[in-house]
C-alpha cells in the first residue's frame, strides 16, 4: 500500500528526516516510537503534505502513485488520513458542517453525488455510535470548547466517517486518561480490517496494549533504527531509548 | 501545489460577476453642480415649490461644508463639477404596468438575478428596481395596496403621498447633517418609499435594488421608511454597477422612522465595483443611513453585508428616543486588493431602559483596510440603558490592515455598556487541518470565513443569506495567507 524509500526532508533549512524506509501493507498496523526530536511527527506531515516540509530526497508511493506530487486534499481523497496531535479549532464551523462538506469532497472525488441529508444523518448516527461520540459535540463548533479528549475522539469520529485505506494517528493517545484511551483504542479496533491500514506514532507502550501492532519502529535522529514486533515496545519500555542510542552512535563512528 | 502568495494573485483576477453594461438610450444632465442642476432635476420630477426649496437650502448648506477628516484613510478629491447629477433611461409615456417596461432593462435586471416580470417574481419578496436616477419598476404593488402599505419610487410618493414625504423627510438626516448628506438632500433624483399603516405587519419582504449603469455619472437616491404604530417590515437593499476605470460617487441617503412598538429591519448587501488589483475604477459609496425609534417599545435593526466599493464610508444608525426601544447593528465588511472601509454605527440612547446591540466582523485580504468606527452615547435620561458591543477583524494574508475606533459616551451612571474586540488571522493550520479532510483551499476558506461571519449572516432573510454566504465565498476566493 506504501512505500517510503531513502526519505529526506527537512523544515526550515534543517534536515529531520534522513533516509527512512518503511513497507506497509493492507491489514496491517505499524507502531512508531522514539524519543523527543526524532522525527515522528515529521513523518507524519510529511504524509500528509504539510506545507513547510521540503522532501530533499527519496520517494513516497501509496497505491502505485506518487504521493509526493499530490495536494493535501489529494492525498485525503485518495485514502490517507492523518489523526492530528493537535487538532485547531474553527469558529463559527459546526462538526456536522465540516464532516458534511469532508465526506461530500471525498464522494465529488470519486464521482458521487453528494449524499441526501437524511442518508448523512443516519451514517453519521452510526459512525458516532461505533466509535462513542458524544452526540451533543455534533453541533457544536468544530473543536471549539472541546477537551483534550474530545478533541481527540473527534479525530477517530473523522476517521470512521472518512473510511481511509491508510491512517496516521499522530500521538492520538497524548493527553487521555485511560477511559478515553479505551474508547479511542476501542474505535480503532472496530475500525481496522484486513483492507486497510494504520500507523501509530506514539510514546508509550500503554497505547499498543490496545491496539496490538504488527510491526514496532524505532526512529532515531531521522532514521529508522530499529524494527522488531510488540515485544520491542516492552523493551523500550522497560530500558529507555539510551541503549538505542548508544548503539547508532556507534554504528555511526564507524 | 499552489502557495500563499500564488493564491493571493489569483484574487486579484478573480473578475468582478455584474461588470457588464446595458446599452440604452439615456437621458442625462450636462456635467456639473449648480443652483440650476437642482431645478432641473426638480423640475423633471415635478416637484412642489416647497420640495425644491428644501432641495436649496440643502445645496446653500453644502456649499458651506467641508470634506470630513476624521476618517481612517485619505480622502480622494472629488470634483463635484464633473459629475452628472441625472442619468435616466429614455421613456416615451408614463408607465402603467410592468409590461411596458423597456425590454432592455428587464433584461438587465433578469441577469442580475433580479427577475422583474410578473411571472419569474421572487415569491415574498415585492421589488423596487432604480436604475441610475430613477426607480423603473416596482412589483407586487397592487397586493400591498390592499393592505395599506405603500411601497413605490420617491418620485410617486412626492406626487401620491406629498403630506406623508413632507413630514418625515428630512426628521432622520437634516439637510445639513454631513456634506454627503447634503449633496444629496440637494440634488436626489429617486429611491424609495416604503409606509406602513398602523397594526400591519407586512407579509412579504420590501426590496429595492439599485443598479448604476451611466458613465461620469453619480447616484444619489434617498429611502424613506416609516412604520407606524405595531408595524413591521423588513427591508433589503441589493446594488451594483458596472466595471468602469473612474471612481463612480453613490452618495445615498436612508431614513427609518418607528412609532410605537414598530419594528424595521434593514438588510443591505452591497456589491458595487469594487475597483482592480491596482485600486483604479470603484464606487466611492458614502452613505448616511440613520433610524429613529420614536414610539416606546420600538426596534430598529441594521444588518449588512458590504463586499464592493473601492471607498465604503457608512455607518448605519439608531436614535433611541422611545422608552424601551431597541437598536441594533450587524455587519459583516470584506475588503480586498486596494478596498478601503470604514464602516460601524452610532447608538444614541435617550430613553429609559433603551439596549442596544452591535456585532460587526471585519474581513481583511490582499491590501484591504478594514475599520470599525462606533459611537455608543447614553443621555441623561436613559436609565438602565444597555449596550453589547463586539467588533471582530480577521485578516487574511500580511498586506491588509484592520482597525478599531470605539467611543463610549456615558451621561447616566445607571447604564451598562460592554466592549470585546478580537483580532484573528485565517491560520495555515485551520486550513492544512481541513485539506487533510480533502477539502481544498478555496473552500477551506469558505467555510472558515463563513463560520466567522455566521452571528451576523443569520440575521439576513433566508434567501439574502444564501446570497451573501456565495458572495463571501467568491468575494474572498482565493485570498489565502
Amino acid at each position: 500500500m506504501l512505500s517510503i524509500r531513502n526519505l529526506h526532508a527537512e523544515v526550515e533549512g534543517k534536515q529531520i528526516l534522513k533516509g527512512i524506509n518503511l513497507e506497509i501493507n493492507r491489514g496491517e498496523i505499524h507502531a512508531i516510537m522514539g524519543p523527543n526530536g526524532s522525527g515522528k511527527s515529521s513523518l507524519a506531515s510529511v504524509l500528509a503534505g504539510r506545507e513547510n516540509y521540503t522532501v530533499t530526497q527519496g520517494e513516497i508511493i501509496f497505491e502505485g502513485q506518487d504521493l509526493l506530487e499530490m495536494a493535501p486534499e489529494v492525498r485525503a481523497r485518495e485514502g490517507i488520513f492523518l489523526a492530528f496531535q493537535y487538532p485547531v479549532e474553527i469558529p463559527g464551523v459546526s462538526n456536522i458542517t465540516f464532516l458534511k462538506t469532508a465526506v461530500n469532497e471525498m464522494r465529488a472525488y470519486k464521482g458521487l453525488p453528494p449524499m441526501e441529508a437524511r442518508d448523512f444523518l443516519k451514517y453519521t448516527k452510526e459512525k458516532q455510535q461505533l466509535v462513542s461520540f458524544d452526540a451533543n459535540l455534533m453541533n457544536r463548533s468544530l473543536n471549539e470548547g472541546f477537551s483534550g479528549g474530545e478533541k481527540k475522539r473527534n479525530e477517530i469520529l473523522q476517521l470512521a466517517m472518512l473510511e481511509p485505506k491508510l491512517s496516521i494517528l499522530d500521538e492520538t493517545d497524548s493527553g487521555l486518561d485511560i477511559d478515553a484511551l479505551r474508547i479511542v483504542s476501542n474505535g480503532v479496533n472496530k475500525l481496522r480490517n484486513s483492507d486497510n491500514a494504520f500507523v501509530m506514532i506514539t510514546h508509550y507502550q500503554r497505547l499498543l496494549e490496545y491496539i496490538v501492532p504488527d510491526f514496532v519502529h524505532v526512529l532515531y535522529n531521522g532514521q529508522i533504527v530499529k524494527t522488531g514486533t510488540k515485544e520491542l515496545a516492552l523493551e523500550l519500555e522497560e530500558k529507555g531509548y539510551d541503549w538505542l542510542k548508544e548503539a547508532y552512535h556507534l554504528k555511526e563512528s564507524v | 501545489m499552489k502557495n500563499s502568495n500564488d493564491i493571493i494573485d489569483d484574487i486579484a483576477s478573480k473578475e468582478y460577476e455584474f461588470g457588464f453594461t446595458t446599452d440604452i438610450e439615456m437621458e442625462i444632465a450636462p456635467k456639473g453642480l449648480s443652483e440650476d442642476t437642482i431645478r432641473f432635476i426638480s423640475a423633471k420630477k415635478n416637484e412642489p415649490e416647497w420640495l425644491l426649496q428644501w432641495r436649496l437650502k440643502a445645496y446653500a448648506a453644502f456649499l458651506k461644508m467641508k470634506m470630513p477628516a476624521w476618517q481612517h484613510f485619505d480622502m480622494p478629491q472629488i470634483d463635484f463639477q464633473n459629475v452628472s447629477y441625472y442619468a435616466a433611461p429614455k421613456q416615451k409615456k408614463q408607465l402603467n404596468s410592468l409590461d411596458e417596461v423597456d425590454p432592455e432593462l428587464l433584461a438587465t435586471f433578469a441577469k442580475l438575478g433580479i427577475p422583474l416580470n410578473e411571472q419569474k417574481m421572487m415569491t415574498g419578496v415585492a421589488v423596487d428596481a432604480v436604475f441610475d436616477s430613477v426607480s423603473v419598476a416596482t412589483t407586487y404593488k397592487g397586493k400591498l395596496k390592499e393592505l395599506g402599505i405603500i411601497f413605490c419610487s420617491f418620485g410617486e410618493a412626492v406626487q401620491e403621498h406629498p403630506e406623508l414625504v413632507k413630514q418625515y423627510l428630512g426628521s432622520v438626516v437634516p439637510h445639513s447633517d454631513n456634506i454627503f448628506a447634503a449633496l444629496n438632500a440637494a440634488v436626489f433624483s429617486d429611491g424609495s418609499f416604503v409606509y406602513i399603516p398602523k397594526g400591519v405587519r407586512s407579509p412579504m419582504e420590501l426590496s429595492t435594488y439599485f443598479r448604476i449603469n451611466a458613465e461620469n455619472t453619480g447616484q444619489f437616491e434617498r429611502t424613506l421608511i416609516i412604520a407606524d404604530d405595531d408595524a413591521y417590515v423588513s427591508y433589503l437593499e441589493g446594488c451594483t454597477a458596472p466595471q468602469r476605470d473612474e471612481n463612480q460617487l453613490h452618495a445615498a441617503v436612508v431614513e427609518i422612522v418607528t412609532l410605537e412598538r414598530a419594528e424595521v429591519k434593514y438588510s443591505t448587501v452591497q456589491n458595487w465595483y469594487p475597483g482592480d488589483k491596482d485600486g483604479k475604477g470603484g464606487i466611492y459609496n458614502f452613505v448616511t443611513k440613520r433610524g429613529i425609534c420614536r414610539g416606546a417599545h420600538s426596534k430598529i435593526s441594521w444588518t449588512q453585508v458590504e463586499t464592493g466599493s473601492s471607498i465604503t464610508w457608512k455607518y448605519p444608525s439608531v436614535i433611541l428616543q422611545g422608552d424601551h426601544s431597541q437598536g441594533e447593528f450587524y455587519s459583516v465588511a470584506v475588503t480586498r486588493n486596494r478596498q478601503i472601509a470604514d464602516t460601524g454605527t452610532k447608538m444614541i440612547h435617550m430613553g429609559k431602559n433603551t439596549r442596544s446591540r452591535i456585532i460587526s466582523k471585519g474581513i481583511s485580504a490582499g491590501h484591504g483596510d478594514n475599520s470599525y468606527r462606533g459611537l455608543v452615547k447614553i443621555g441623561p435620561r436613559a436609565q438602565s440603558a444597555r449596550n453589547f458591543t463586539q467588533c471582530d477583524s480577521l485578516l487574511i494574508g500580511d498586506q491588509c490592515g484592520a482597525h478599531t475606533f470605539p467611543y463610549i459616551e456615558s451621561r447616566n451612571n445607571t447604564a451598562t455598556v460592554e466592549h470585546e474586540a478580537t483580532t484573528s488571522k485565517i491560520g495555515e493550520d485551520q486550513i492544512f487541518y481541513l485539506n487533510a479532510r480533502g477539502i481544498d483551499t478555496e473552500k477551506a476558506v469558505a467555510l472558515i470565513v463563513n463560520g466567522y461571519a455566521k452571528e451576523v449572516l443569520n440575521q439576513l432573510p433566508m434567501e439574502f443569506a444564501v446570497e451573501a454566504q456565495k458572495l463571501l465565498s467568491i468575494t474572498l476566493e482565493g485570498s489565502v495567507g
